[in-house]
């Protein structure tokens, strides 16, 4: 692969853009199943789109006693966190962008940089509701990381890799095997509401207990940008659970032609598409049906069922491998 | 050195409706104490009223609350008849009472979805208040409008139900009864809703009748007190209800204890439909009111609320007091707050359901001393311009 056709690939597909583009067509997904579901009749297709104009051309302000280096660039650190983990994800066959040994812990590990960047961002924001909003995100990280990592790594232990396109090969050739990771897919689901701290677990951003929560003092671009990451966190962690747990629902290379032109990408890209708007879809539904709970219940949640669940998940993937190879 | 953190919510916070401050003092993710800080849009009505006559003052006491506007003005009507020594026509009482409980209904629902708002379930906000939209389509049918119906007048109200109406109207209370059913099948049942209010803010029942407290918070720690029942007035003496009542002490019950009494008001609405006894809506009222003084005690929405109305002989009053529903609550809210956690705040303070526009006093703030003082009437009068802040 040339240097070339790798940068068109970081810019335009399957990065950037393509990030950018569906992240905001997920955020309206997501907001019009919310409304639907609530008897609402919901946002236009581009209101996220003009939303993110309105708040790029708004008045940029940094507050006096903040932090100024965090506070500038702490938001773009999470920005470029959550987007790299998208070319360790298989979007049109079963092999990602630039695949690495391993690459599913760094792909882990990228997406809890936000709360990370969250936390730093109260600190530095010298106020009190960003404070307290950067500390709940900061100890709703020991909840859900745990839960969702031994979901995952479930997975990679049945396919016997910790590489996300040796996860999605493996599921594709035995894509039974799907039916033993219906556990870790929910538990999953459930970490990734927290992970991307929607109701039940939207306590960091708790609008009626601590207003803005941590972006309280951001505004215009940096907002705008918190906001994207926002959405693209949603895009790439459904991408990552769609690639790790549903990664049956692809079709092998060459398969299928129309025409003489094979359309196998084509459709696998379809696929992965479908396969991510279910997860925003379903993440969606969680967030209609329950009421915020607080953060003492949300890591007794955690670590009582989510946890027992993730080891019981991984006791199941090691005794399936076990009987197979055994 | 100062241990505890205080923390000031408001007066301009998501949290909450209206300007009110609340100073917690925490410590660790729990609240010690709270020092509720009020008036921040005090508006000087009860001075207001002096200035009016007694038909002006109808709908200059209608606007002091938007959501119980019908319950200000009964109250003050029943005092001012009182003193006149007026016989309210039967239909009137009655259709004083079916406005009423409406308002009931419309004031519950929308309590629930703000409920529902603050522990961030904004599904339930949605909606509560599309079904309210149906309670205030039927005050629209009855009255002309859906926020200050101006159906109360001196002796009597000012329009009739119409027959035609009836129909519509039953149709409106079976939907709802629909929905209510629906609603407290909800909050009994699902699981996040139980975990935020169950336990949360709890008041004892020792607690509830030593601070006087008043409406649906009472009810919920097991205190039957309910002016409808207690001190009927309108036709409440004529019709069938129960007075809803819960033991958990906790915001649940008070939940438990609003959503049974959307029931009973529905029901009370049924049968004033069914039993509309015709007849004359008003008995003509003089202007001047003969001297003399009346208090009336009113069940609204958010508990008792009491006017107290004297007279001199002109037609214009020379005192009138409110004591609104909220300002009974406040000693019992600082109490629930103790010992709850942070995030259960807003929950616990909106379980009362504060009004603050009823319950505005007159507190001025001295800033460059930061002093606090609370003023009278009489003060207010003499108040001069230059001096910082009326808070």
């Amino acid at each position: 692969m040339d240097s070339l056709a790798a940068v068109l690939y970081l810019i335009l597909f399957p990065g950037f853009v393509f990030l950018l583009v569906f992240g905001l067509f997920c955020e309206w997904v997501d907001r019009k199943v919310y409304a639907r579901l609530q008897n609402r009749v919901g946002p236009p297709l581009f209101q996220p789109f003009a939303d993110l104009i309105k708040l790029l051309g708004k008045e940029d302000i940094i507050p006096k006693n903040v932090d100024s280096i965090l506070f500038q660039y702490t938001p773009l650190i999470a920005f470029a966190a959550v987007m790299t983990p998208i070319i360790f994800i298989p979007i049109w066959s079963a092999t990602a962008l630039f695949p690495l040994q391993g690459d599913l812990i760094i792909a882990l590990y990228l997406l809890s940089i936000p709360a990370l960047a969250l936390f730093v961002i109260g600190w530095s924001s010298v106020s009190l509701y960003p404070l307290l909003g950067g500390f709940r995100a900061a100890t709703m990280l020991f909840g859900y990381e745990v839960p969702f990592i031994l979901a995952c790594l479930s997975c990679g232990i049945i396919a016997g890799s910790w590489r996300i396109s040796d996860i999605t090969a493996y599921l594709e050739m035995y894509p039974a095997s799907m039916l033993i990771v219906i556990p870790g897919f929910v538990i999953a689901l459930l970490a990734l509401e927290a992970k991307l701290e929607r109701t039940p677990f939207d306590i960091p951003q708790a609008e009626t207990e601590i207003v803005g929560g941590v972006l309280t003092e951001y505004s215009g671009k940096k907002l705008a940008v918190m906001r994207l990451m926002d959405d693209i966190r949603m895009v790439v962690g459904s991408s990552l659970i769609a690639a790790v747990f549903l990664g049956g629902f692809i079709v092998s290379y060459g398969s299928i032609s129309w025409a003489g032109t094979d359309l196998t990408n084509v459709i696998n890209f379809l696929l992965y598409i479908a396969k991510s708007l279910m997860i925003v879809f379903l993440l969606a539904v969680i967030r209609t049906l329950f009421a915020r709970i607080r953060i003492d219940q949300m890591l007794d949640f955690s670590w009582k069922y989510l946890a027992m669940g993730g080891i019981f998940q991984l006791f199941i993937a090691v005794m399936y491998i076990g009987i197979l190879h055994g | 050195m100062e241990k505890n953190i205080l923390i000031p919510i408001g007066p301009q916070h998501p949290g909450f409706k209206e300007p009110m401050r609340l100073d917690i003092s925490i410590d660790g993710e729990k609240v010690v104490d709270a020092d509720i800080i009020l008036s921040f849009n005090h508006r000087g009505i009860e001075k207001a009223t002096e200035a009016r006559s007694y038909i002006q003052n109808l709908y200059l006491i209608e606007r002091v609350c938007g959501i119980c506007s019908h319950a200000h003005t009964t109250s003050y009507c029943h005092a001012v008849e009182e003193i006149l020594g007026l016989q309210v026509p039967d239909q009137a009482r009655y259709i004083r009472t079916f406005i009423g409980e409406l308002e009931r209904i419309q004031s519950h629902l929308l309590w629930l979805g703000i409920a529902g708002h603050e522990i961030g379930w904004d599904t339930l906000l949605m909606y509560t208040w599309r079904d309210r939209e149906r309670v205030n389509d039927m005050l629209e049918l009855i009255s002309g409008n859906r926020v200050h119906y101006a159906m109360n007048t001196i002796g009597g109200v000012r329009r009739d139900i119409a027959q035609e109406d009836i129909s519509g109207l039953k149709e409106g209370l079976d939907l709802l009864e629909k929905s209510v059913k629906y609603y407290i099948h909800v909050i009994t049942e699902e699981e996040t809703f139980l975990m935020r209010t169950r336990g949360v803010g709890y008041l004892s029942t020792d607690k509830a009748r030593k601070l006087c407290a008043v409406g649906p918070t009472t009810r919920a720690s097991n205190v039957k007190i309910d002016v409808r029942a207690d001190d009927s007035y309108a036709a409440y003496l004529d019709l069938d209800f129960s007075v809803v009542t819960a033991e958990s002490g906790d915001v649940w019950g008070r939940s438990i204890v609003k959503t049974g009494e959307l029931v009973q008001s529905i029901r009370i609405c049924r049968q004033v439909l069914d039993v509309l006894p015709g007849g004359e809506i008003r008995t003509k009222a003089p202007p001047k009111v003969p001297t003399g003084e009346a208090v009336s005690r009113y069940e609204a929405p958010r508990g008792e609320l009491i006017y107290y109305v004297k007279s001199n002989g002109s037609n214009m009053p020379e005192r009138v007091k409110i004591r609104s529903p909220t300002l009974g609550n406040w000693l019992v809210m600082a109490e629930m707050l103790k010992g709850v956690y942070i995030a259960d705040v807003p929950i616990v303070v909106d379980a009362i359901d504060p009004c603050l526009s009823c319950s505005a006093r007159v507190t001025m703030t001295d800033y460059s001393k930061g002093k606090k003082v609370v003023t009278t009437l009489g003060a207010l009068g003499k108040w001069k311009k230059g001096r910082r802040g009326i808070a």
